[in-house]
């Protein structure tokens, strides 16, 4: 038998996968298992695929994602915690005709940027707006998030959330469904090969809704956080499937506009 | 050409300059002594007339974060707000400063502190001049004393703020905002193209070409050695601000023994009061800081060895005393004499003041 030899099979008629021309060659700073590196291969694939990355003006949070411009490969603004979806207003109301997303966290989104996102979502803004949801703050190093489950411990939470005392945690993506200003939402996984590319769907869905001009496409990734939630990152996922999952359903909420019945 | 002269109150001498100078965008929040400015721009349809974007935002917090994100586009973009709403700009406008955007934001300023007054006040000079966000910034500064001059600072603000990438603030008060003046109008012209904001703003987030890198607008540099390069970077840049940007007008300051400094409508209040010294045999002169920063320092130099001593009148504590002290570095006596909490001082006030302050009458 002949001996296969690896430049016999690093081929381009052979490539199944690649990185996409949209990600930059940057080192991604997240942890291991980390969901956030995926969530951006998705944008990035999304854009290369339907050709807009010359289109196409992203907005990145504070929190761990605050250097998504050094691995996406097109225009990016920094915003200030929670003021993305102001900036991404502006960038839409001036450039009407380019594709504005703004990729945030549960703490910039649900917390800080509660107002912004409320009223973007509330005044139609033909925008995406990318929800990362881990249910904790990963880069100040695991405190407690407006998504925190009830009982989940945070270094703000060290013995479990109690409800009574610190509320519970907040549906902003069921929330943002009531406002006539959202025409797609829906909330999504990427901690399986099928959860991902149901999410890349969701992706692409509100790349495309932007030219429709009919309001905030909104895509909830519920993420995990195994530095955060202080376990290896396969059982993260687990608990993922156990613990968040349960709460924050995945599924399209709305749709063109209408909400879907349960 | 007949000049177009029309007589507007002073914020919406404001609006009707921002519509006329090709504003792009206006991003604003209602607050009492500025609330005009929005109207005025709602009222004209700025969207018709020009494809100038107004929207009300849902906070002032809301409002500069469009500015930024509109301004990183490279856009002509503004706000307006009056002293609480300015503060709560504050963030904003560090993070615009600490991005280098070209960017417009009009303080009608009134008394404070918290929610104080709804009547006109000079106490943000401070937040103004200062930095008042975190971090080590200025602000271009502008202080108009007429509504003309409201008009005419939208469009130096522009021109300045895009020749230096910084933000200006122009500081007003609710007496020049809220009276009515002659105003000679400028053209109407019309808004860049997108090819020409492209051209004009590479650096803008327009949307990446192949021909360059992507553009990213950002403040954050977790480098400490790269993050002091760009303080001190724009520290350089301060520097030829303060070099080559300075406005002041000096009135009655050729045989002036005394002179008063003020800006806004205090300094006009301050020319009533210069003529009813002079009547009394006072030699009194004005100088009116056009720029609060950059401050005048070399022109209250100049003063020094002809003054007996300068007073500074402000609607505040006494705020702008504390730069022209630095200016005159104890060469002269410098002397306070303001109203506070919305209170107009009268010039035969600021004739007693200096009187009893400097002459020692």
């Amino acid at each position: 038998m002949a001996e296969i030899k690896l430049e016999d099979i690093i081929k381009e008629e052979n490539l199944v996968y690649k990185k996409s021309e949209v990600m930059t060659d940057n080192t991604l700073h997240y942890c291991p298992g980390c969901g956030h590196g995926t969530a951006h291969r998705l944008i990035a694939e999304v854009i290369e695929e339907m050709g807009i990355q010359g289109e196409t003006i992203g907005v990145t949070p504070v929190g761990c994602s605050v250097l998504m411009y050094n691995y996406l490969d097109i225009d990016m603004q920094e915003a200030a915690h929670g003021r993305a979806p102001a900036v991404a207003t502006a960038l839409k109301r001036t450039m009407p005709n380019k594709y504005v997303f703004t990729y945030q966290g549960d703490g910039d989104l649900a917390a800080i940027g509660t107002a912004e996102t409320i009223h973007a979502c509330n005044r139609g803004e033909n925008i995406a707006i990318f929800f990362i949801n881990n249910g904790i703050y990963g880069m100040t190093g695991g405190q407690m998030a407006p998504t925190t489950l009830p009982g989940m411990k945070s270094s703000t939470s060290p013995y479990g959330r109690i409800a009574e005392m610190m509320g519970g945690p907040i549906k902003m993506t069921e929330l943002v469904a009531q406002l006539d200003g959202t025409h797609y939402v829906t909330r999504q996984a990427v901690h399986t090969p099928r959860h991902v590319r149901k999410a890349k769907k969701a992706v692409r869905q509100a790349f495309e809704n932007q030219t429709l001009k009919k309001g905030v496409s909104f895509v909830e990734i519920v993420s995990n956080c195994n530095s955060g939630w202080k376990l290896p990152p396969v059982e993260a996922n687990k608990w993922l499937v156990e613990n968040m999952l349960p709460f924050y359903e995945l599924g399209d909420i709305k749709l063109n506009g209408e909400l879907v019945n349960k | 050409m007949d000049k177009e002269l029309r007589l507007m109150k002073g914020n919406e001498a404001i609006a009707e300059a921002a519509i006329r100078c090709g504003t792009d965008a206006y991003f604003g929040y209602p607050i009492t002594p500025q609330s005009e400015v929005i109207e005025y721009l709602m009222s004209e349809k700025p969207h018709e007339r020009t494809g100038m974007v107004v929207l009300q935002a849902e906070s002032e917090v809301a409002a500069i974060n469009m500015v930024y994100g509109a301004a990183g586009a490279g856009r002509k973009v503004m706000t307006s707000s009056s002293s609480p709403g300015v503060s709560l700009k504050q963030e904003g406008i560090s993070y615009i400063a600490g991005a280098e955007l070209p960017a417009l934001i009009v303080n009608v300023v009134r008394g404070g502190p918290g929610l104080g007054t709804i009547q006109p006040g000079q106490g943000d000079y401070f937040q103004s001049v200062k930095g008042g966000g975190h971090g080590d910034y200025k602000l271009i500064v502008l202080a108009p004393a007429s509504v003309q001059e409201m008009y005419d600072f939208v469009k130096l603000s522009f021109e300045l703020g895009f020749k230096y990438r910084n933000p200006v603030l122009i500081q007003t008060d609710g007496v020049i905002g809220q009276m009515m003046e002659k105003v000679e109008l400028g053209p109407q012209e019309v808004l860049r193209t997108p090819e020409e904001i492209e051209k004009e703003c590479p650096w803008g987030t327009t949307g990446k070409k192949p021909n360059r890198e992507r553009n990213i607008i950002t403040s954050l540099e977790l480098d400490a050695y790269k993050m002091e390069k760009f303080n001190l970077k724009l520290i350089e840049k301060y520097k030829k601000i303060q070099e080559n940007e300075v406005r002041f007008e000096k009135i009655e300051c050729d045989d002036a023994e005394y002179v008063i400094i003020a800006y806004g409508s205090s300094a006009r209040i301050a020319q009533k009061a210069i003529k009813i010294a002079r009547a009394k045999g006072i030699k009194v002169g004005l100088l009116r800081p056009i720029t609060l920063f950059p401050f005048p320092i070399k022109q209250i130099r100049e003063l020094i060895p002809q003054v007996k001593g300068f007073l500074s009148v402000e609607m505040s504590a006494g705020q702008m005393v504390e730069d022209i002290r630095l200016a005159v570095n104890g060469e002269r006596p410098v002397e306070h004499f303001g109203r506070m909490g919305g209170v107009i001082p009268a010039a035969e006030e600021i004739v007693t003041a200096l009187e009893q302050k400097l002459i020692g009458g």
